[in-house]
């Protein structure tokens, strides 16, 4: 056996003594091992059917208490910085879609105990379009967006 | 085998800021090779899990809509220096990677 094949099936091992022990000790439960990844919402190919699918609705309302930074000019598409915060109270999740996008929803953030309404990552973009954040607070969902023009496409 | 992620995680006041950077292709399966023409299968990370001991902090889920070789920055409160924040991804294929940082 090679060194490589033995490291793959050590960890492999490892790995699966670790979860195994975790459910054991009843820290996970089979099936919660993590939050389900909502697959409708992600591969749907409107903003409209992508936010129903991860939020219920696709009913928001612009808030001047949400921060949305992003660039004016993306020059490359691939790598567009984003940055959201908001003051909102009770805010449980924060998401991201860009409209033009053939899949418009990139991520979606869930806040635990303590988190604060913050988020900074680097989305894609394949063209010139608006950027749009969703701060579900309480149970309304509340929007701010900015128009990002992208050089070059980067999806 | 030594995790890639790299973590930084400083404390100013009472809330704590975590910056991330993850190693990952991040393969929407829509772009093709350039020179096969081949359509590249889609290799994402689908989950990302930050945790400060027991608790929660961020769950985030990710399209391959997230760039490649993701960074990630959150930020919370309730945790103090020398505390350690765990971050776990997980992709479409079912790979995984944690790494783990103490409070600066």
């Amino acid at each position: 056996m090679t060194d490589a094949k033995r490291r793959i099936l050590l960890k492999g091992s490892l790995a699966a003594g670790a979860v195994g022990f975790a459910i054991g000790a009843g820290l996970l439960t089979p099936g919660m091992v993590l939050a389900a990844w909502p697959e409708a919402a992600f591969n749907a190919q409107s903003v409209d059917a992508a936010l129903t699918g991860l939020l219920g609705t696709a009913a928001h309302e612009a808030s001047d208490k949400i921060d949305l930074k992003a660039p004016d000019i993306a020059e490359n598409g691939a790598v567009v910085p984003v940055t959201v915060e908001s003051t909102l109270e009770g805010v449980s999740s924060i998401s991201l879609v860009a409209s033009g996008n053939m899949m418009p929803l990139l991520a979606s953030f869930e806040l635990g105990a303590g988190a604060v309404p913050f988020v900074s990552t680097r989305v894609k973009m394949g063209k010139t379009a608006n950027l749009v954040a969703l701060v579900k607070a309480g149970d309304k969902i509340y929007s701010a967006s900015k128009e990002v023009k992208v050089t070059v496409g980067g999806c | 085998m030594a995790s890639q992620m790299k973590i930084k995680a400083k404390i100013k006041g009472d809330t704590t800021e975590v910056k991330a950077l993850m190693t990952h292709p991040m393969e929407n399966g829509m772009s093709k090779d350039k020179e096969s023409g081949e359509v590249i299968p889609a290799h994402f990370i689908q989950n990302v899990v930050a945790k400060v001991g027991d608790r929660t902090v961020l769950t985030a889920l990710w399209s391959g809509g997230v760039s490649k070789n993701p960074y990630l920055a959150f930020k919370f409160t309730g945790a103090a220096k020398g505390d350690k924040v765990d971050i776990t991804w997980t992709d479409n294929k079912g790979a995984t990677e944690t790494e783990t940082a103490a409070i600066e």
